[in-house]
């Protein structure tokens, strides 16, 4: 019944959305916690563009902005960043769109974050003499970090769903890999389509446990 | 569990209420639905006044006629590469004309009538780009390749003849005919019909060539139920009337003229019970 | 915090100053930024005329591929919006029942919908409703489209809430039960309206996620929403991708400002209505944050 697996190399293909889950997701945490700090920053302009940035990426679907990755930054204005082939290049350019996209999440889940720390946190610290950057670096930012891992987890489970649109740019993920797998072996739709989803819910699961535990331990007892 | 089914139930009773506001839709022997493709000129394309125009809605036309059904009656819905198997399994639609290569795993599900047009998997360049020329050509890493993510010809690409190509795979072959354009890739292969249908355009002429690779043979069959052999006799008669009447060459003359691709005679009928 | 001016001293002659000149640093670079993608475009031949214009001058890119689209992701926004609300309540309420035989298959539900990638259960729907049911071929996709929006949501909306209901301070179930109140009526009557002042701004970037998401069944069950009619419009126009894409994602961004505008004046609204109540408005520690997924387009 599962013979027809041999010509596919299921696990390559969940290796690859392993992969970029990691990369986006790193990416999105230092890319969102930046705007994060654009939108709480004393200069108006960067608080426009955090804004400006949040409202059009979130509401634009990700399948646009991987595509416009692909269509914009390399055909048109030649940004290769780096890779060889196109499919180095295709795998660099959907991490850049996943973390484009998803730090706008981490960015509002951290922000609710510093909204939890109490006021008195931040005075205190300005009463030292500590500038914005220090106040926010050394002060708010680890407490309000310790109060969202739980919305982060979130955002963690949805990119690693979202990696599947990488697809359309032709990164050999685990869904390029369904499809191919649809087209040709047309007579098993159904078992393909369990094998994936076994998949994400091995992936994503555990994930989602763990981390669920850890925003337990690491809250803030106010 | 009681509070899954009775959300599953709440599911389907909002469901069924939006159904009955819905209402229409086939199922009446007088009518005929037909999957064709939505989104390839040449072949099956839905164009700005809402018509249906190319190849395949051509044969499918005419083959719905010979059956004895009018124009009036036909409906056509989309039948994207991933569903054309269930479209049919599900009753959704009699039969499908849609860039429909018969295979052996698609004959596991579905049966085939014709084929009724023989394609070849070929490359499309830029014009002036004579870079290509044999199958040789084709298998250097210097080479990129473009075609649409998990369809036949990036697999043949992949694993038959060019395993060493540079393949770049997008959504639909309109991103490929950009990266074309932009000389981001060098080449775009699948079907030479479909090929052939892009690049005849009004936008597109002078613009790119098929390089005339026969890469692969894809004969295009049209889809029907399984073992519904009664149907298949009748449409492989209207096939091989619409053949001797002179009218596939009139059809494949209308939609693959002008990029002048060699669309060979029709092919002799193989799908029979 | 949310009177974020907290985090900085108010800026005195010399912080002004530099405030300016990072301004004017940032306009400058943004502006580079935009000239050398907007060159880059022409360079490429993707500004020129013929590549845009059918938007403007064509309306039957309105009329036959937009507008439809449109109205088909609307229709199924709706259906799921509707219908994935009063459920995850439900869920998200069961979740927090005392009776273990409520909350832990309703928990388990949730686990379950929130893991499975959307796209999977829009096609598994597609095929079960085809093959058990007798819904009509023409509206089927849009069954399976709310079938598959439904499922996640509800489990995502049904951890909102109760991430929600939880982050009330634990005096107000209290209180109620101090004047003998039922659970129900703690709930309904106390915890359920104070949640949902907390729980809005979360709910809001979820009901936008079901927009987006509703492009999910384009591209294999065949429904004819607004991202899939990119498809047709670049094969009928020359593929003229780039200005398709961004026409379209222009009237993604505009549906879902609206969206978020009316919920930013409802909750503008409950939070004036509610103020006597001393509810905890800080978003508090579960405020969840869920994010759209969005396999891809063939």
């Amino acid at each position: 019944m599962f013979d027809f697996l041999e010509d596919y190399d299921v696990w390559e293909a969940f290796w690859v959305t392993i992969q970029l889950t990691l990369y986006s997701a790193i990416g999105s945490l230092i890319w969102g916690t930046v705007l994060a700090a654009m939108r709480v920053s004393p200069v108006p302009v960067m608080r426009a563009f955090g804004t400006l940035y949040i409202n059009t990426v979130r509401n634009t679907p990700l399948t646009v902005i991987i595509v416009a990755t692909s269509l914009g930054l390399y055909q048109t204005m030649g940004i290769e960043l780096g890779g060889g082939d196109s499919k180095e290049i295709g795998f660099r350019l959907a991490v850049l769109g996943l973390i484009a996209y998803h730090a706008s999440f981490v960015c509002e889940s951290l922000r609710s974050g510093i909204n939890t720390v109490p006021v008195g946190q931040a005075e205190a610290a300005r009463a030292l003499g500590l500038n914005f950057l220090q106040v926010l670096t050394l002060i708010v930012l680890p407490q309000a970090f310790r109060s969202v891992v739980a919305p982060l987890a979130n955002v963690l489970i949805a990119l690693t769903k979202n990696t599947t649109v990488a697809s359309a740019i032709g990164v050999s993920e685990a869904a390029l890999l369904m499809k191919e797998m649809i087209e040709i072996e047309s007579d098993v739709i159904f078992l393909v389509f369990a094998i994936f989803a076994l998949g994400f819910v091995l992936l994503t699961l555990p994930v989602g446990m763990l981390l669920g535990w850890v925003s337990k331990r690491v809250a803030v007892k106010r | 569990m009681n509070k899954r089914q009775a959300g599953i139930a709440a599911t389907a009773l909002a469901l069924a209420l939006t159904a009955t506001a819905c209402g229409g839709g086939s199922g009446d022997s007088d009518e005929l639905t037909i999957g064709i493709k939505f989104d390839q000129p040449g072949l099956g394309l839905k164009t700005p006044d809402g018509k249906y125009k190319g190849f395949d809605v051509d044969v499918a036309k005419y083959v719905a006629k010979e059956l004895g059904y009018k124009n009036k009656d036909i409906t056509f819905k989309e039948a994207p590469s991933a569903d054309r198997e269930n479209l049919l399994v599900n009753g959704d639609v009699d039969f499908i004309a849609a860039t429909y290569s018969i295979t052996p795993e698609r004959k596991e599900k579905v049966d085939f009538a014709g084929p009724y047009l023989m394609a070849h998997q070929d490359l499309l360049v830029r014009k002036g780009d004579n870079s290509i020329d044999s199958e040789k050509d084709l298998n250097k890493s210097s080479l990129k390749l473009c075609s649409v993510t998990g369809s036949t010809s990036a697999q043949n690409v992949k694993k038959k003849f060019a395993s060493k190509a540079d393949l770049q795979e997008y959504g639909g072959y309109s991103e490929c005919l950009t990266g074309l354009q932009n000389k981001a890739v060098d080449a775009l292969t699948t079907d030479d019909s479909i090929l052939a249908g892009f690049a005849s355009q009004e936008e597109h002429q002078g613009k790119f060539k098929l390089t005339g690779l026969n890469l692969s043979d894809e004969p295009y069959g049209i889809g029907i139920k399984k073992g519904d052999t009664e149907l298949q006799g009748k449409i492989n008669k209207a096939l091989k009337k619409m053949v001797k009447d002179g009218s596939w060459e009139k059809f494949a003359e209308k939609h693959f003229g002008p990029s002048g691709y060699e669309y060979g005679e029709a092919p002799k009928i193989t799908e029979t019970s | 915090m949310s009177d974020l001016t907290v985090l900085y001293d108010v800026p005195g002659p010399r912080a002004r100053i530099r405030n300016w000149f990072y301004t004017a640093l940032f306009l400058a670079l943004l502006l580079l930024l935009g000239w050398w993608v907007l060159s880059a475009m022409a360079e490429k031949n993707q500004l020129t005329e013929d590549k845009w214009s059918p938007f403007i001058t064509d309306s039957r890119v309105w009329t036959t591929y937009l507008l439809p689209g449109l109205l088909n992701t609307l229709k199924a926004a709706g259906l799921s919006i509707g219908i994935a609300l009063p459920l995850g309540a439900v869920l998200g309420i069961a979740r927090l029942s005392e009776h273990r035989w409520v909350s832990i298959p309703a928990g388990t539900v949730v686990e379950f919908f929130r893991a499975i990638p959307v796209l999977l259960m829009m096609v598994f729907a597609n095929t079960l409703y085809a093959q058990f049911t007798t819904i009509e071929s023409e509206v089927r996709p849009l069954y399976a489209v709310v079938t598959g929006l439904v499922l996640y949501n509800s489990s995502v909306i049904a951890e909102i809430v109760r991430s929600g209901i939880l982050s009330l301070p634990l005096g107000q179930t209290d209180a109620a039960k101090a004047i003998g109140m039922r659970k129900w009526q703690t709930m309904v009557f106390v915890l359920l309206p104070q949640a949902v002042t907390a729980m809005l701004p979360a709910l809001v970037s979820q009901l936008v996620v079901i927009v987006k998401d509703t492009a999910l069944g384009g591209a294999m069950l065949g429904f004819g929403e607004l991202l899939s009619q990119v498809r047709e419009i670049t094969a009928n126009y020359g593929a003229n991708t780039i200005a398709t894409f961004t026409v379209v994602a222009l009237l993604f961004v505009l549906l879902n400002f609206v969206l978020t505008s009316f919920a930013n004046w409802l909750e503008a609204r409950v939070r004036r209505g509610k103020k006597a109540t001393g509810a905890v408005v800080h978003a508090g520690v579960t405020d969840t944050v869920e994010i759209e997924e969005t396999p891809s387009k063939n």
